[in-house]
């Protein structure tokens, strides 16, 4: 199984090197039967990979502990679900796991669009097949997966030595969500290979208009939404797991995630101005192009040991690899950029102030902005051991200073951008749109004030919140009320026939309230309260309206661990509300141990409960944390992925447009009935999802 | 050109921020061997320092946590006074890094201490060789 895997990874590698090559002929020949055969080439790579991943796969399952990663990762007594995480465990693991995923989307690139454009797909698989070729050489020479064990013997000869047992998994990932984060994460970081593909194969190819924005839109919001779940599932595994009561700590491996998300989010509103006016087309091409090159950042971040993180990684070779790769992408892209530039000139230019498009430059200018100050953060000690030859680094001060404030104007923008015309709004219509909502935002941000709230940003933020969800629940109305006023249909129906017609639009409204939940939430981090004591049976703790009462401690052997475990009945009042258990693990195989939290979470507040440790007298020490409006993040997670999935999905029928200016809006998603009154405009597409 | 003013003003208003969240969170990085040299305010700034938990030293007070940190064959003893509990993956031998202020008396108390976790990616050993069985 192991010789089958690294054979098949081996036998991937050159089969991408013959894509690209064979590719390159088919561009400079064009000659249908080459672009077939790269084609077929591209196929051939993403089958192989798949074979290499289901040995690893199969090689854990058979607990085959003469392999060195599977020795390190896995041990026998692991139960099955985490077999199957430990293979992404590690450096090696995660690496083919990349390629892996990154070869789905790819497999599904050429299926989708084969012997369709054939002056773009030769040029988009080139590309593909170089990031592919990058991977497959991590996966092939610098961190195979598939080494054996050995064992030099008394006279200095290396044989082969399987371990009895392996090492275990690292007890902090043996959580169900991790069975569930990485792939997400990763999904997004690879997703945005695609768009990337396509941004610098149109640009090679000087493809006609703005076609590769419609095949790459679905691709880039699969990627945003895979992305934005996996951010949010890691933000949520650190706040159950780790148990220091917080989900987000600026950590260079969070902020690596992030600032992909952040680029990726400001491309989705940016692609609009080109979709729709022509404008724009350097800037999206540079945003695709640095999202994706973030992604790679990020995916070496994590592995380099350039910054020191929690997530803390040894130091190593693989960093320069890294570096070249992304030196080399670089390169090519400005080369292809300056070489045809011309191709991106706008036909268009900035008419007011006051409209669609200056919300989406000011959109843009503040996500980007936001990613810069993550990255330089981030980057901080390295840029300030180059240029002053001090390591400093800084910490969340600085990242909450510069991105709370850019956050509340994102918020504000979310809420003005999608009812402002293109080109120029009115006075009128400002206050026709505005009006109420504000008025709504101005009221409950007074309540809250007259109730005793004084923090200045979380009042700023429950305006704005409410402020953008009134105009969100405005445009439902609206658009409800004309079709319940044509068809007779009820308002509910009406609210989903309106939503189905324009999948895209009101998508693009549920995600946006998703985000206003998820910044709500974080804005009750202000309230946060703690406390940490030494407790015994019998004792008791008060924190905000509960009281902890501590019944017993026991401690149970499981076959992979031993489990300490704290009785803690709740009460608010005087009034027994409930039980929470908070457990320490600790696990033979690793001599590690892990902290499992007691939540008990409402939309309202998390009474969060560690058992922090011992003291040296043997006395169990309880930390209880009581963090308001957390659960608000998760379901504003959930909000905005079933937002990005119902965008996704093809628009029920298309309709005349209620406003002029909207035409090309409800014209995207194919396939189309025929007979839609056919506009003008490369609006007018296929996205090739037949 | 409007544009231009307003997005200047943004950019100016952040830079400005970013610049004063600097100076609140700034640390400085320093190895063990290096923190006897420091002089001055480089002394009393707030700083970061790495090494290896010394087998047997964690000792645990009321109110701090005492071990040392060793690098290479300097050492440094630290306190912990920090209110969050210490990571699981702290104990003897595990790499860390901690956080805080040298005391007059030459002990390092820290505030926040960070020990190597979760994902731990390790280096890949040269490929084509087998890898040495060290561990049982």
């Amino acid at each position: 199984m192991d010789l089958f895997g690294s054979y098949a990874l081996l036998l991937a590698f050159f089969c991408a090197v013959y894509a690209i090559g064979g590719g390159i002929a088919a561009i400079l020949t064009r000659r249908p039967l080459l672009i077939k055969s790269a084609r077929n080439a591209g196929f051939a790579v993403c089958v192989l990979i798949w074979l290499a991943m289901g040995s690893l796969m199969t090689l854990f399952f058979t607990d085959r502990f003469d392999m060195a990663y599977v020795a390190a990762h896995s041990n026998r007594t692991l139960s099955p679900i985490f077999k199957f995480t430990a293979v992404w465990a590690g450096q090696e693991g995660s690496l083919l796991f990349w390629s892996f995923l990154l070869s789905i989307y790819v497999f599904s690139v050429l299926f989708a669009y084969r012997g369709k454009h054939p002056e773009l797909m030769p040029y988009v698989g080139v590309v593909m097949a170089g990031v592919q070729i990058f991977f497959l050489t991590m996966n092939n020479f610098v961190a195979s997966p598939f080494q054996v064990l050995g064992a030099a013997n008394s006279s200095g000869v290396l044989h082969l030595a399987a371990m009895a047992d392996g090492r275990g998994l690292n007890p902090l990932l043996q959580y169900p969500e991790m069975a569930v984060h990485p792939p997400t994460l990763y999904s997004g970081y690879t997703g945005f290979t695609i768009p990337f593909a396509f941004a610098l194969g149109a640009l090679l190819a000087r493809y006609p208009g703005e076609k590769w924005i419609h095949l790459t839109r679905r691709w880039t919001m699969i990627a945003w939404c895979f992305q934005s779940a996996g951010i949010l599932m890691g933000a949520h595994w650190a706040y159950a797991v780790l148990g220091w009561g917080g989900y987000w700590a600026w950590d260079p491996v969070e902020n690596a995630s992030l600032m992909p998300w952040l680029t990726g989010t400001a491309f989705l509103h940016s692609v609009m101005m080109q979709e729709k006016r022509g404008m724009m087309r350097v800037w999206n091409v540079w945003l695709v192009f640095s999202t994706f090159f973030l992604c790679i950042l990020g995916t070496s971040l994590t592995r380099s040991g350039v910054v020191s993180s929690v997530h803390a990684f040894a130091e190593s070779a693989i960093g320069h690899w890294f570096w070249s790769f992304l030196g080399i992408a670089i390169l090519i892209c400005l080369i292809a950029y300056w070489k045809n530039r011309d191709y991106l000139r706008s036909d268009n230019q900035l008419d007011s102030m006051v409209s669609r498009e200056s919300s989406f430059l000011f959109n843009n200018l503040i996500l980007l902005v936001a990613c810069v100050a993550v990255l330089s953060g981030t980057l901080f000690p390295v840029l300030s051991e180059a240029v002053r030859g001090t390591k400093i680094s800084v910490g969340p001060p600085f990242f909450n200073r510069v991105n709370i404030p850019i956050a509340m104007f994102l918020l504000f923008l979310t809420g003005v951008g999608p009812l402002l015309a293109w080109r120029k709004t009115s006075m009128e219509s400002l206050r026709r749109n505005f009006g109420w909502p504000l008025l709504g935002g101005v009221i409950a941000a007074a309540i809250a004030f007259a109730l005793g709230l004084r923090d200045f940003y979380v009042t700023l933020c429950l305006l704005l919140g409410v402020f953008v969800t009134l105009t969100i629940l405005s445009e439902f109305y609206r658009g409800a009320r004309v079709i319940s006023a044509r068809t007779g249909a009820n308002l509910v129906s009406s609210v989903s026939q309106l939503t189905m017609r324009n999948t895209r639009r009101y998508g693009g409204y549920i995600v946006h309230f998703g985000m206003v939940l998820v910044f709500i939430g974080i804005s009750g981090t202000a309230f946060n309260q703690d406390k940490q004591m030494e407790m015994s049976p019998g004792s008791v703790m008060a924190i905000g309206p509960y009281t902890l009462h501590f019944q017993n401690f026991d401690s149970t052997q499981e076959p992979n661990f031993t489990a300490e475990r704290i009785t803690i009945e709740v009460l608010k009042g005087n009034r027994s509300v409930m039980m929470l258990y908070p457990e320490r693990r600790l696990y033979a195989s690793s001599e590690e141990s892990g902290t499992m939290v007691a939540i008990s979470s409402t939309l309202k507040e998390d009474l969060y409960v560690v058992y922090a440790g011992r003291n040296p007298n043997g006395a169990p020490v309880i930390h209880a944390y009581l963090n308001p409006l957390v659960k608000n993040i998760w379901l504003g997670g959930v909000i905005v992925v079933l937002g990005t999935l119902l965008a996704l999905v093809p628009n029920r029928q298309a309709v005349l447009a209620f406003r002029p200016a909207e035409v090309g809006v409800h014209l995207h998603g194919a396939p189309q009935p025929a007979h839609v009154p056919i506009l003008p405009g490369p609006a007018r597409s296929s996205e090739g999802h037949d | 050109m409007k544009f231009g003013i307003g997005a200047g003003v943004i950019i100016g208003t952040l830079a400005c921020l970013a610049w004063v969240g600097t100076q609140e969170s700034k640390t400085y990085y320093h190895t063990i061997a290096e923190l006897p040299g420091l002089t001055g305010t480089a002394a009393h700034q707030r700083m970061r320092v790495g090494g290896d938990v010394q087998a047997g030293s964690i000792k645990h007070y009321s109110g701090r946590i005492d071990f040392v940190l060793v690098e290479d064959t300097k050492t440094l003893p630290v306190s912990y006074v920090g209110t969050d509990p210490l990571p699981d993956t702290f104990k003897d031998g595990a790499q860390c890094l901690i956080e805080g202020k040298i005391e007059p008396d030459g002990r390092f108390v820290a505030e926040q201490v960070q020990a190597k976790c979760a994902s731990k990616y390790e280096p890949a050993p040269p490929s084509g060789t087998p890898t040495p069985n060290t561990k049982s």
